[in-house]
């Protein structure tokens, strides 16, 4: 009887241990983690904190794409229709971005007021709206004027060459 | 005709599926012979139905029937063959007839490998499988018909996407498939025992193997799906803690620490209910991660399907398995208690703190995962939980996991003394702390990260090569010491020594790789980690279904040339989707990883330069833990079951090997 107690003990302080650690663990690496998403009209609100990596979506605006001649740098504008946000990049654009296009950049907002990317992510579909701006697109559309920019490429969009 | 005969014998399928998931139940709990015979003879029925099923979906492919809805929209004429076969499961329907093809394969396997299994036990196992089955079945022919015509037929179809047009991808979904539905198997042994409530050493005899292969399988389909992204989506990333990457990491978590505890239940008879609760688990993280894959819920590559209701059925299904399972389990659990004693000190001790730390380590993944998706459901905003909390969680509970692989093994059951195992281990302990020591220092990269990272590395192998060697002693000749010694002891050996090697890749791959964007005209060239890559130009070549714009980039090593990479830019006109190919040089010691970015004018191009030392090991080493596995399933005592089973006293792996380090 002895033994089975002790056992009992063993095993409830082994899954105690465990579950307080790992809780703790998530606790300090959360918080730090959490990445929120902010739309071009909400920073430009001055919503957005400052000095912390946030991720904004929008429209690529149409023609404001500016690649700099000797090196990698590259500026873009990023639109939800109603208010455009400036971004700056280093690096290699994802396969699918361009203009028009859906996208999401990750980095900080800088004491100028344009948003450093660190990451630049678009999505492999020609179809593909990040969920996150497809959202903040109808907010900033706010009376319902703009259509719903996600299309839907399944079910009658099967065939043939366009 | 011949798609309506694959959507037909879908029907037919699930009808044998209610028949085989009924009628033996009952026939179990009223001690029917011949209604639990039903169960074998259904279960190969439906495999039949829905593999021929499956074939007139090839067919479809093959001969290119773009009236048929799905064949339209993932191929195309131009589509080579190779890749129509494979663009069966290149989207949401065919994926899903993959997984019941899959499913029915296992129930087949399942009926053929259990003639020794008691009558009624054998047919709970395969009802429970046919239930599973039928869920699927019903789910497609509701929600997600392969075989739905589309009038008028187009002329082409819109091809295969881009990024599963590639023989990684070819081979990567039904591996991952093999073992995400193979955990069904240790699910239904679960339920079955629960049922008959009778769980005994054969049960978990019976149980072990299975387990093992489809852990194998999920092993190998998780590596071939971190193998695919390294080369397809040129970022050179191996591993994104991709909310779909953790779909599958989380079952094989648990699958981990199910095999160990089996081991437990198998040897020592303890642990039984916990192991009946994580075979349940196993599976519920299956239907999980298909739930999140296919309900469109996270948005990715993988997540074709948009449609809610999909979502909802999966959803409402996931539910009732994982309810109906646990339900059983709260109502039966005591009848499967008991087990031989243990003292603090024991194998039993370390390999409860193995699988607390793998069940902890799938619970931080999973609230990673969803906790974006429960936030955002709860209209609280926009976030995302992205690598660093990963990797800030997951580091410090394997560490603790790695360092148990070296005394684990080693520990007697029953009890042990920290004493003697201090003693046997204190060499290598210090020697792997030495040379990791010396590791860092050669090549400054100093980070305690990394010197713990190398320590419990290098100690993983140091342990397990020792206990391998005083498993040997006594032995002459080191290749007829290893043959002599059981199968599922070399393969845990194997399997451990993989985990080594992957942590040792993972662990100089992530501090020694460097990168660099650069801007290259012809002729141009940059020097990255002592490798000159000279870009030599752009030149244009037709694919049979796209154009690609491909570089020549020429590497050096002083003077000596070492490769010459073509990297590609691929358009695929079809879908209008530009594709980067990387190019890589291969080694044992390193990779060199070049990637085209976008051009810029006057001849010039984005380039993208990687230098990745080690990163093979980071397949090299699941490499060896699955063949480790399938080893340990080799094992003699589950091919002769019966007699193993009449000579009732197990052969204890851990008290031999106790006795051989003893004695040496």
């Amino acid at each position: 009887m002895r033994a089975r107690r002790r056992q009992r003990l063993i095993f409830v302080g082994v899954v105690l241990a465990g579950v307080a650690v790992a809780t703790a663990l998530v606790l300090m690496a959360i918080g730090e983690n959490m990445l929120y998403f902010y739309s071009p009209s909400q920073i430009a609100a001055g919503e957005a904190p400052r000095g912390h990596d946030v991720r904004v979506g929008g429209l690529v605006v149409a023609g404001s794409v500016e690649r700099s001649s000797g090196s990698l740098d590259v500026r873009f504008d990023l639109t939800d229709t109603s208010a455009n946000v400036r971004v700056a990049y280093s690096g290699i654009l994802p396969d699918l971005f361009r203009e028009g296009q859906g996208i999401v950049a990750l980095g900080r907002i800088g004491d100028d007021g344009v948003f450093r990317a660190r990451e630049v992510l678009a999505k492999h579909d020609e179809n593909y709206m990040p969920p996150e701006v497809a959202e903040a697109l109808e907010l900033a559309a706010d009376g319902g004027t703009m259509p719903h920019p996600v299309k839907n490429s399944a079910g009658q969009g099967g065939g043939g060459k366009p | 005709m011949i798609p309506e005969l694959g959507h037909f014998a879908l029907i037919i399928a699930l009808g044998v599926a209610v028949i085989q998931g009924v009628v033996p139940l009952l026939g179990a709990q009223r001690g029917v012979p011949e209604w639990m015979a039903v169960a074998v003879t259904a279960s190969r029925a439906q495999f039949l139905f829905v593999l021929l099923a499956y074939a007139c979906l090839t067919y479809a492919f093959v001969a290119k029937d773009f009236s048929v809805a799905y064949v339209a929209q993932n191929a195309n004429a131009d589509l080579p063959l190779f890749y129509r076969i494979s663009a069966v499961w290149g989207a949401h329907e065919g994926s899903m007839l993959l997984w019941t093809l899959t499913l029915a394969g296992w129930s087949v396997a399942v009926s053929m490998a259990s003639g020794a299994l008691p009558m009624a036990f054998r047919a709970r196992v395969l009802a429970t499988m046919g239930l599973i089955s039928c869920g699927f079945l019903l789910f497609m022919l509701l929600t997600s018909n392969p075989f739905e015509r589309l009038l008028p037929a187009p002329q082409d179809g819109r091809d295969l996407n881009p990024l599963l047009q590639d023989p990684g991808m070819v081979i990567h979904p039904p591996m991952l498939y093999m073992g995400y539905v193979g955990l069904v198997v240790p699910f239904a042994f679960a339920v079955a025992a629960l049922l008959g409530g009778r769980l005994d050493a054969a049960w978990t005899r019976w149980t072990r193997p299975w387990t093992t292969v489809a852990w194998v399988f999920l092993t190998v389909g998780i590596t071939l799906g971190s193998w695919w992204a390294y080369n397809e989506l040129g970022w050179g990333g191996w591993w994104f803690w991709d909310p779909v990457e953790n779909a599958s990491f989380m079952p094989w978590l648990v699958a981990t620490a199910l095999m160990h505890s089996l081991a437990v239940s198998e040897q020592r008879g303890a642990f039984k209910a916990w192991t009946v609760l994580l075979a349940i688990f196993g599976f519920s993280l299956s239907l999980l991660g298909t739930f999140l894959v296919r309900s469109g819920v996270l948005v990715s590559v993988h997540a074709f399907a948009t449609d809610p209701a999909r979502g909802v059925f999966i959803l409402a299904f996931l539910a009732l398995v994982v309810g109906g399972a646990l339900t059983l389990f709260a109502w039966r659990a005591s009848v499967i208690s008991g087990g031989g004693s243990f003292r603090l000190m024991s194998r039993e001790t370390l390999l409860l703190i193995n699988n607390v730390l793998l069940v902890v380590a799938c619970a931080t993944v999973l609230l990673g995962t969803m906790y974006p998706l429960i936030i955002d459901a709860l209209g609280l905003g926009k976030i995302s939980v992205g690598p660093p909390y990963f990797d800030a969680v997951f580091a410090p509970l394997m560490l603790p996991l790695v360092f148990l692989i070296g005394i684990g093994p080693l520990t007697r059951w029953k009890g042990d003394h920290a004493s003697r195992l201090v003693q046997l281990l204190r060499i290598a302990f210090v020697a792997s702390l030495v040379a990791a020591g010396a590791i860092v220092v050669v090549t400054s990269g100093y980070s305690l990260l990394l010197l713990a990272a190398l320590a419990m590395a290098i100690w993983t192998l140091a342990s397990t090569a020792q206990g391998l060697i005083a498993r040997m002693r006594g032995k002459r000749g080191a290749w007829k010491g290893v043959r002599a010694l059981p199968r599922s002891f070399v393969g845990m050996t194997l399997a451990h020594l993989g985990v080594g090697v992957f942590i040792i890749g993972v662990a100089i791959t992530s501090t020694f790789s460097t990168e660099r964007d650069v801007r290259l005209g012809p002729g141009d060239s940059e020097t990255l980690a002592g490798y000159r890559f000279q870009f030599q130009g752009v030149g244009e070549f037709p694919g049979p279904n796209y154009v690609a714009r491909r570089a020549e980039v020429q590497v050096f090593r002083g003077e000596r040339r070492v490769a010459t990479l073509y990297p590609e830019k691929r358009r695929y006109p079809i879908q209008e989707q530009p594709m980067t190919e990387a190019a890589i040089d291969v080694g044992f010691t390193r990779d060199l990883y070049v990637a085209l970015g976008e051009p810029l004018g006057d001849g010039s191009w984005a380039v993208r330069l990687y230098y990745k030392p080690l990163i093979r090991w980071i397949w090299f080493g699941p490499a060896l833990m699955a063949l480790g596995g399938l080893l340990a399933a080799s094992d003699r005592r589950y091919r002769s079951g019966r007699r193993a089973e009449r000579a009732a006293p197990v052969t204890d792996t851990g008290g031999a090997l106790g006795a051989g380090v003893s004695g040496g």
